[in-house]
C-alpha cells in the first residue's frame, strides 16, 4: 500500500522591534533575566496593553511579501490558559480577524545536482496573525524558574494550509520563509534564540484518497534539522500504525530530539478550551489602504526574485546565486562592488570564495557578518580590477587578501609599495622556462607522452623562481612553444 | 455649612487655602484626626500612611507659600478605593490574594492627582475585587453606613462613599462597573459619578470587567465632584480605550448652564420592587425640575429588564479572564504546600479568593466555554447593543433621564449576603448605563422615615458630563439634603 503524508505548518516568528507588543519595555535577546519587564509585562494589577505600531507594520510587510490579503479591520482576542510562562494567564492574539489572510510561500526543492536549480512551487497559506510571546521556564529538580524577558515580544504566526507533502518540502518551506523574512529585516529568524519556531500538523492517507487522515500535532521542533527529522519520523510512525491495522489518534505529540522519536503529550479529549473572546482592553485596528500601498512600494526584492535577476541579467551561475541571494548583506555587498567595478562574475567569485572563507574563519562565534568585518566593496572592486588588468596574478591577489583586511589598504596600493607587479617580460620568463625544463626531465617526458597535467609541475617551478610574480598566461604560452 | 474643617467641601477648603486661612497640613491633620476618631465605627479605610500624607501636605503649603499652587485641588486630601494603584502603597482590592502587594507604580488617575498637588492618601475598603453591592465581600473589614452603623454602605465602593459621608476625606475616588460608585453614594447620602466609558483612564485600576469599569469621584457636592472629575479626566496613551475628547471646564460650566432642560422619565425604572419612599423622593425631584421650567418627557427603555442578566454574563466573562493573573507565581499570595504547577494554581486560588469572586469566575468561565459562548456571551453582546440603542433613542428627545439610584435605602448588614440574586438586583437601576457606556450621577434627594439617605440618579448622553453636572447642581442649589451630616460619636 502506498501512503501520502499531508502536512500543515504553524511557524512562529519573533518580530525585530525595539519594544514589546503591548508596552514600551525594550525587547532583545540576551539581557539579564527579568530585566526587560514593567507593570504590563508582569501583568501587575491595573496594567493595560497598548499596540506597537512597528509590529503591525512588520506583520503587514510579511503579509505583502507572502501575497496575503491585508485586513481592513483587525481585532484582538484573548486566548485563556494557565501556564507560569504567561504572566496574564491569557495570550493576546488574533483568532477571528487576523491582519493577513491567505497568501503563499514560494519554495525551491533540491535540484538534480548542486549546480542546478530545483523545482519551484507555491505553498498555500491560511493566514498570518500577530500575537505576543510568553516567558521562558527552566525546570530544576524541585523548582522551576521563569524569565519574563521574552514575554510580550511581538510574534507572528504564519499558518500554512495542509499543502506540504514530505519532510524535504517542509525543509524547503522553512528555508524560503527564513530567507524572505531575514532579507526584509522583519526578523533575524535565529532558531537557536527561539526567533523562529515551528509546529507541524501531520496526517497520512492512502495515495489517491482526497479525504485527509486524522491529524497529529508535533511540537518542540526547535531546529531546522529537528523539523526535518521529526516530520520524517512522525510520517513513518503513522504509516507503520496504519499498516499494522491501528487507527491514528488525534493528539499532540512532542518531538524528542535526543531519542529521535515523538511521544504523546495530550489527546483530543484533554485538549484545552481556550475560551477565546474579544479583548476588551484593545480597540480594533483599522488599516488604511494608503499605508499598505506605501509599505508595498517599499518592499525589498525577495531572494528568489534576486536570484532570477542575477542569473538572467548578470549571467551568474546558479551555484553562486544560491550563495549570494539568501543573504541580504552579502548580495548588497556584491551589488555595491559591481557598481564600482562592473565585472559580476569575477566579483561574485571573489565574494563567494575568498570573502566567505575569511568571514567563516574570522568570527569568534560562527561566521562573522560582512557588515561586522572590515572588508569593503572598494577592496574587492580594486582586487578584481588589477587582476583583470593583469597587474598581479590571482594567486598573489589571494595571498594579499589577509593584508588588505589587516591594514585596510587597497591591493593596488600594497602592490605598488611592495613592487609586486606581475612580470610580463617574456625574454626574462623564457630564460626561466628553459631552466625549468632542464630541471624537470620527468615532467617533460610525461607531458610529451600526452599527460597534459604534467605541464603544471614545470609551471610551478617557473612561478617559484619569480616568487609568483610572473604572468601565468605568458608562462603557459612560452612553455608550450618550447615543448611542442 | 459645617464649622468643622473635616466637613467643609473641597471648594470651601480650596478658597480657605488660597486666602491663607488654612494650610494643607491643618486640613490633612483634621481629616486624619477625624478618621482616627470615627473609623473604628465606620471602617471605611483599610490603611493610611499618615506620615506620607502630611509630607505631601507640607509640600503643598510650600508651593502656596511661593504662590505656585498647581490647581484648585492643591493641598486637598483625596483618598483612593483600594483598587487604584498608588506607588509605594498597598493595593489589596480587599482580597487575601493581594494581602501583601505594594504597588510599584501610579495609576494615571493617581499621577494626575499628584500633578494637581492633591494630598493622595489612604486605601478605602470595597467588596473584594469590586464584586458586590454592600462591601460585605471585603476579606478584611466590614464598612458600616455612617447614617446607621447596622446598615451597609452599599458597594462595591462602600469605603469611598462612607469616608466622604463621615467626614474622613472631602473627596475620594471609586470605580463603577455596574453601579459601584452611584449605589453606595446613594446609600451614604453623598454625590457619586460614573463618567462616560473612556473619559478617565483605567491604567492602574485593578480590572474587574474591562469594558464596564470606570473610575469616578465621590464628594459632598456636585461642584466638588466636578473639580475631581476635571482633574482625573482626559486621554491617556496608556489606556487604548481612553477617548480623545476635549475636557471642558466642568466647574465653570456648571455655574453657567442654568437650563431649562428636557428631562426623561422611564416607566421601567419605577416598576415593582421600588421602595415607596424612594419613589416619592424621586418624584418630588421631578416636580422640582418641572417647577424650574424643565419639560418632563416620558421615554421608553424597553430592554431594561435584560440588563442584569446581560451584565452578569459580560462582567463575569471579562472578570474570569482578568483575574487569571492572580496565580501565586509572581506577586500575589501563594499557597504554602503544592505538588506541582497545577496544584499551586488550585490551592492558591482556592485559598485566597473569597466566595463571591469564585462564584463570578466560575460563571464567567462557563459562559465563555466552547459550546456555550454563542448562547451566552455572544447573545449578551447583542442585547447590550439593544440596550445602548434604547438610550440613543431616548436621548433624541431628552437631555438626561431621571431615575432612582437604588430601589431601596441602605439595608442591614447580612440581610442579602446569603442571597446573591437579591443582592444583584440592588444594582438594577445602575447597570444599564455601564452597558451603554453612559455617564450618570447620583446625588442626595431625601431621607427615609428611618433617617437613611435616598439618591437620585441622572443619566446623560455620552461625553455630556458637563450637562449632567449642571442639572445635578441645579437640584442641589434648591435643596439642603447635602448639608445634613450623620451623627457619629467620637470614642477617641
Amino acid at each position: 500500500m502506498e501512503y501520502e503524508a499531508v502536512i500543515g505548518l504553524e511557524v512562529h516568528v519573533q518580530l525585530k522591534t525595539k519594544s514589546k507588543m503591548f508596552t514600551d519595555a525594550p525587547c532583545y535577546y540576551g539581557a539579564d533575566p527579568n530585566s526587560l519587564t514593567n507593570p504590563v509585562v508582569l501583568a501587575l494589577p491595573g496594567a493595560l496593553p497598548v499596540l506597537n505600531r512597528e509590529a503591525i507594520k512588520k506583520t503587514i510587510q510579511s503579509g505583502l511579501l507572502l501575497d496575503c490579503e491585508i485586513a481592513k479591520i483587525s481585532r484582538w482576542d484573548r486566548k485563556n490558559y494557565f501556564y507560569p510562562d504567561s504572566p496574564k494567564n491569557y495570550q493576546i492574539t488574533q483568532a477571528a480577524q487576523p491582519l493577513c489572510v491567505g497568501g503563499m510561500v514560494e519554495i525551491e526543492m533540491l535540484g538534480a545536482s548542486r549546480n542546478t536549480m530545483g523545482h519551484h512551487r507555491k505553498v498555500q497559506l491560511n493566514r498570518i496573525h500577530l500575537e505576543e510571546d510568553v516567558g521562558k521556564l527552566t525546570h530544576y529538580e524541585n523548582d522551576s524558574i521563569v524569565d519574563y524577558n521574552r514575554a510580550g515580544t511581538p510574534l507572528i504566526e504564519i499558518v500554512s494550509e495542509p499543502d506540504l507533502y514530505n519532510e524535504e518540502e517542509v525543509f524547503a518551506y522553512l528555508t524560503a520563509l527564513r530567507n524572505l523574512l531575514v532579507n526584509a529585516d522583519i526578523s533575524d529568524c535565529d532558531m537557536e534564540k527561539g526567533q523562529l519556531r515551528c509546529d507541524a500538523n501531520i496526517s497520512v492517507r492512502k495515495k489517491g484518497e482526497s479525504r485527509l487522515g486524522t491529524k497529529v500535532e508535533i511540537k518542540n521542533l526547535n531546529t531546522i534539522s529537528g523539523v526535518k527529522n521529526g516530520v520524517a519520523y512522525e510520517i513513518q510512525r503513522q504509516i507503520d500504525s496504519l499498516e499494522s491495522g491501528e487507527t491514528i489518534t488525534q493528539e499532540t505529540r512532542r518531538w524528542n530530539p535526543e531519542g529521535g522519536f515523538t511521544v504523546s503529550m495530550r489527546t483530543k479529549e484533554n485538549a484545552h478550551d481556550y475560551r477565546y473572546f474579544p479583548d476588551p482592553d484593545l480597540m480594533p485596528v483599522k488599516i488604511e489602504d494608503a499605508w499598505v500601498q506605501e509599505l508595498k512600494a517599499a518592499l525589498p526584492e525577495s531572494p528568489f526574485e534576486k536570484q532570477r535577476r542575477y542569473m538572467e541579467k548578470l549571467d551568474l551561475p546558479y551555484t553562486i546565486t544560491s550563495v549570494l541571494t539568501p543573504d541580504r548583506e552579502l548580495s548588497q555587498f556584491f551589488e555595491d562592488t559591481i557598481a564600482i567595478e562592473n565585472k559580476p562574475k569575477a566579483v561574485a567569485n571573489w565574494i563567494t570564495n575568498e570573502v566567505l572563507r575569511y568571514l567563516s574563519e574570522a568570527g569568534d562565534f560562527g561566521s562573522l557578518s560582512i557588515k561586522e568585518s572590515k572588508v569593503l566593496p572598494e577592496h574587492i572592486a580594486d582586487l578584481v580590477k588589477i587582476c583583470e588588468a593583469g597587474t598581479i596574478s590571482n594567486q598573489i591577489a589571494k595571498d594579499l587578501f589577509p593584508e588588505i583586511i589587516k591594514t585596510g589598504k587597497l591591493a593596488s596600493q600594497i602592490v605598488k609599495e611592495k613592487g609586486l607587479e606581475q612580470q610580463s617580460d617574456s625574454g626574462e620568463i623564457e630564460e626561466l622556462c628553459k631552466k625549468a625544463i632542464e630541471e624537470t626531465p620527468k615532467a617533460v617526458e610525461e607531458y610529451k607522452a600526452g599527460q597534459e597535467k604534467a605541464i603544471n609541475a614545470i609551471k610551478g617551478k617557473v612561478m617559484k623562481a619569480t616568487k609568483g610574480k610572473a604572468n601565468p598566461k605568458i608562462i603557459d604560452q612560452i612553455l608550450r612553444g618550447l615543448l611542442d | 455649612m459645617s464649622e468643622e474643617i473635616f466637613y467643609k467641601t473641597a471648594a470651601e477648603l480650596s478658597d480657605l487655602l488660597s486666602e491663607k486661612k488654612l494650610t494643607s497640613v491643618q486640613i490633612t491633620q483634621a481629616v486624619i484626626n477625624r478618621t482616627k476618631a470615627v473609623d473604628n465605627q465606620v471602617h471605611a479605610f483599610l490603611s493610611f500612611d499618615e506620615k506620607d500624607a502630611l509630607e505631601q501636605a507640607s509640600a503643598s503649603d510650600a508651593r502656596r507659600e511661593k504662590g505656585e499652587p498647581l490647581s484648585d485641588l492643591d493641598g486637598i486630601p483625596i483618598a483612593l478605593k483600594d483598587v487604584i494603584s498608588h506607588k509605594g502603597q498597598p493595593l489589596s482590592a480587599s482580597s487575601k490574594m493581594l494581602k501583601d502587594y505594594i504597588s510599584p507604580y501610579d495609576a494615571t488617575s493617581t499621577r494626575k492627582l499628584k500633578e494637581a498637588g492633591a494630598v493622595v492618601w489612604g486605601r478605602l475598603n470595597l467588596d473584594e475585587f469590586a464584586m458586590g453591592s454592600s462591601t460585605e465581600n471585603s476579606a478584611f473589614d466590614q464598612t458600616c453606613n455612617p447614617w446607621n452603623l447596622e446598615c451597609v454602605p452599599g458597594g462595591s465602593s462602600g469605603g469611598s462613599a462612607a469616608a466622604v459621608a463621615a467626614g474622613e476625606s472631602p473627596l475620594t475616588l471609586g470605580s463603577d462597573t455596574g453601579g459601584s460608585i452611584r449605589q453606595p453614594a446613594s446609600l451614604c447620602g453623598v454625590v457619586g459619578m460614573k463618567p462616560t466609558y473612556g473619559m478617565v483612564s483605567r491604567y492602574g485600576l485593578a480590572a474587574f470587567a474591562s469594558s464596564l469599569d470606570q473610575i469616578g469621584p465621590f464628594a459632598r457636592t456636585v461642584e466638588d465632584a466636578a473639580m475631581l472629575l476635571q482633574t482625573v479626566s482626559g486621554h491617556d496613551p496608556l489606556d487604548s480605550t481612553s477617548v480623545q475628547v476635549e475636557v471642558p471646564n466642568y466647574r465653570k460650566e456648571l455655574r453657567e448652564k442654568k437650563g431649562p432642560w428636557k428631562l426623561g422619565i422611564a416607566k421601567e425604572y419605577f416598576a415593582e420592587g421600588l421602595d415607596s419612599e424612594v419613589k416619592e423622593s424621586v418624584m418630588k425631584a421631578v416636580d422640582f425640575y418641572k417647577s424650574m421650567g424643565c419639560e418632563i418627557v416620558n421615554v421608553s427603555l424597553p430592554h431594561t429588564d435584560l440588563a442584569v442578566p446581560v451584565y452578569y454574563i459580560i462582567a463575569t466573562a471579562e472578570a474570569s479572564s482578568n483575574l487569571s493573573r492572580y496565580d501565586g507565581i509572581r506577586y500575589s499570595s501563594r499557597a504554602k504546600e503544592s505538588e506541582d504547577g497545577v496544584d499551586l494554581y488550585f490551592k492558591t486560588r482556592g485559598e485566597f479568593f473569597g466566595p463571591e469572586v469564585k462564584r463570578r469566575i466560575i460563571l464567567g468561565t462557563y459562559v465563555l466555554s466552547s459550546g456555550y459562548y454563542d448562547a451566552y456571551y455572544l447573545k449578551a453582546q447583542k442585547v447590550r447593543t439593544l440596550i445602548r440603542q434604547d438610550f440613543l433613542n431616548a436621548f433624541e428627545k431628552v437631555d438626561a433621564i431621571i431615575t432612582p439610584t437604588a430601589p431601596k435605602p441602605a439595608f442591614k448588614s447580612g440581610e442579602k449576603s446569603k442571597d446573591p440574586i437579591s443582592m444583584y438586583l440592588s444594582d438594577i437601576f445602575t447597570i444599564s448605563t455601564n452597558l451603554a457606556g453612559l455617564p450618570a450621577i447620583s446625588l442626595p434627594c431625601g431621607f427615609s422615615n428611618t433617617g437613611l439617605p435616598i439618591g437620585l440618579q441622572l443619566i446623560g448622553q455620552a461625553y455630556q458630563e458637563s450637562n449632567l453636572l449642571s442639572i445635578a447642581h441645579a437640584f442641589e442649589q434648591g435643596h439642603d439634603y447635602w448639608k445634613k451630616t450623620p451623627i457619629l460619636e467620637s470614642f477617641n
